[in-house]
């Protein structure tokens, strides 16, 4: 434990502190009977514009976000600046689209996007498609917070030898947040989440202040990244090249976003359409953050910390997710630092929070009160929930700890494709059912394993160079096998009509989403 | 809610307003460029940076218009 940072590690853990105590005080705030799903895995559906957009905040940005976009940036210039984009054109999409969710979710208690498509289109099968994506999209999503959170206590000095020792503080972490998910459910995360944010906020407000000073402004800056990452290399003839690449990974990952549970969880919990609509105008502060935070990958490289001794351990063992911590501690004193981590860890813990509700909310209700026990009671239901979001964490856990994180960043990159995939029925679903269910579960079908089969294909990276005609279109797997699925649903959709499959009842009323 | 008028979302041309972003955000030829650059910042960059908020700006202003 030579190389602890103890002032550091002093500031953290009193923070850490301090946020457990929150995570279980939350039980109580805004009351409610926990032995219901809606209380538990919803908060109620009682939180306002304010606490929705930290709940939101907590959910969309991430320990992970905060570790890998700069590292992206770091290893791989412009390209990373796609994160931007993609959430400018997520928000307007949210402003229209979602209202709808809300208001027919809770006028018919639904808790998932699967609820709502097993109201809509009256087929189990198709809710299960729904709900068994968004398990799997989310699961390594959880991971690669905990791993957010590794990168952190590796870089605050503990257990710098590897073994098992390194692993207590990510264990101890993994109690607390068990701990305070199952007591208080989604209150915890909300209330955290107010803290992470005046963390995060102050820590890249004053990195980007500080930290172009201390480099000589941000002409040095821009200096120091390799020409050809400044920007995004030009296409060269017959091809749509880094630009493509570029759009098709703004839109494609925009699409899916909100399509992920623990995204329709935070929409879901709020109290009012209003508030949903409000936060789409309100959450683009988050993505000017992120936006400064891919420059922190910058800064990182005119700084030079890649090849300063005494971050050589943490880059050989984190590779470019070190980058962000390095920078913070070559920058900051180390009572900054501390508060800085702190963002970061807790970072990791709300949205772990937030997704293994979400991930237990979509199980206790398409595969367990669907196909199990039909009759559970309200309490049965609740805690079948806790018990789930207990599972969800703790394959997490066992995720990092025994397999390599490469395959961890591979299922997330994965878990966009796969989630997107929903977009038809839920999204689609939302104004019109001209689409036939058994369809739309091949269009389903199709797109996932394409999606799949195209990812390994092409040696697990998210892009694939579409090639029609002379012309060649690299894009994001994700954007193309979502068109596929369209195709496939439309196409399917009169031949399933003909055959007589009859269109099931529709539990919701076209006022339902208006109202 | 009785007696509360709950004003209706349907179609309103506003929304129209909220695809300027999206065209401004997506169309990467115009702005793959280092100059013109703000404070050592190139193009691209702060481009970008800006349609994050003017596009915060225009749902604003859609958000006003329809409620």
């Amino acid at each position: 434990m030579a190389d602890v940072n103890w002032v550091a590690l002093t500031v953290f853990v009193v923070l850490f502190g301090f946020i457990t105590w929150i995570g279980f005080a939350a039980a109580h705030w805004r009351k409610g009977n926990l032995d219901l799903l809606n209380e538990w895995g919803l908060g109620g559906r009682r939180f306002g514009t304010l606490i929705t957009w930290f709940l939101l905040g907590g959910d969309l940005y991430t320990a992970y976000t905060f570790i890998a976009v700069p590292a992206l940036a770091f290893g791989a210039g412009a390209i990373a600046f796609f994160a931007v984009p993609y959430t400018i054109i997520v928000y307007p999409f949210v402003f229209l689209v979602f209202p709808r969710l809300w208001k027919v979710s809770r006028k018919h208690g639904y808790v998932t996007s699967a609820d709502f498509v097993r109201g809509r289109f009256g087929n189990p099968w198709l809710a299960l498609a729904m709900s068994v994506t968004g398990i799997v999209a989310t699961m390594p999503y959880i991971a690669l917070q905990l791993v957010g959170l590794q990168v952190v206590i590796g870089a605050l000095g503990i257990g710098g030898n590897g073994g098992w020792f390194s692993d207590v503080p990510l264990l101890i972490a993994f109690v607390i947040l068990a701990a305070f998910t199952y007591s208080s459910g989604l209150r915890a995360p909300a209330a955290i989440a107010i803290i992470k944010d005046v963390l995060v906020y102050t820590m890249v407000v004053a990195a980007v202040i500080v930290i172009p000073i201390e480099l000589g402004g941000f002409a040095n800056i821009f200096a120091a990244v390799p020409v050809q990452k400044l920007l995004l290399a030009a296409p060269g003839p017959g091809t749509t090249g880094s630009y493509g690449v570029y759009v098709t990974l703004a839109v494609g990952s925009g699409m899916a976003l909100f399509l992920y549970p623990h995204s329709i969880t935070g929409v879901l919990s709020a109290s009012s359409s209003h508030a949903v609509r409000r936060n789409a105008a309100l959450m683009p502060a988050y993505s000017f953050i992120l936006g400064l935070l891919a420059l922190l990958g910058f800064m990182a490289l005119a700084a030079g910390v890649s090849s300063m001794p005494q971050f050589a351990a943490g880059f050989a063992q984190f590779k470019g997710n070190f980058a962000v911590p390095a920078l913070f501690m070559w920058a900051f004193p180390a009572w900054f630092v501390g508060i800085a981590f702190a963002a970061i860890g807790i970072g990791a813990l709300v949205p772990a929070a937030i997704m293994s509700i979400a991930a237990a909310n979509l199980f206790t209700r398409s595969i367990y009160k669907e196909f199990i026990n039909p009759r559970c009671t309200d309490r049965q239901e609740s805690q079948m929930a806790k018990w789930a979001s207990l599972v969800v964490k703790f394959g997490a856990l066992l995720f990092i700890l025994f397999i390599p994180t490469q395959y961890a960043i591979y299922f997330q990159l994965l878990g966009g494709i796969l989630m997107v995939q929903t977009f038809p029925a839920v999204i689609v679903g939302l104004y019109t059912r001209w689409f036939n269910h058994w369809a739309l579960l091949c269009g389903w079908a199709a797109g996932t394993v394409v999606g799949g089969w195209l990812f390994v294909v092409m040696n697990f990276t998210a892009t694939y160079p579409l090639a029609i005609g002379g012309w060649t279109f690299p894009g994001y797997i994700a954007f193309y096998t979502v068109i596929l699925n369209f195709a496939v649903s439309a196409v399917l959709t009169p031949v399933f009509n003909a055959l007589g499959a009859v269109q099931r009842r529709d539990q919701t009323a076209a006022a339902d989403y208006v109202g | 809610m009785p007696g509360k008028k709950r004003k209706r979302h349907g179609w309103s041309w506003w929304y129209l307003l909220l695809l300027v972003q999206f065209v401004f955000a997506l169309w990467v030829p115009f702005y793959n460029t280092a100059e013109p650059s703000l404070q050592g910042i190139p193009f691209f960059y702060w481009y970008q940076l800006m349609w994050v908020l003017l596009g915060a700006g225009l749902t604003a202003i859609v958000y006003f218009a329809t409620e």
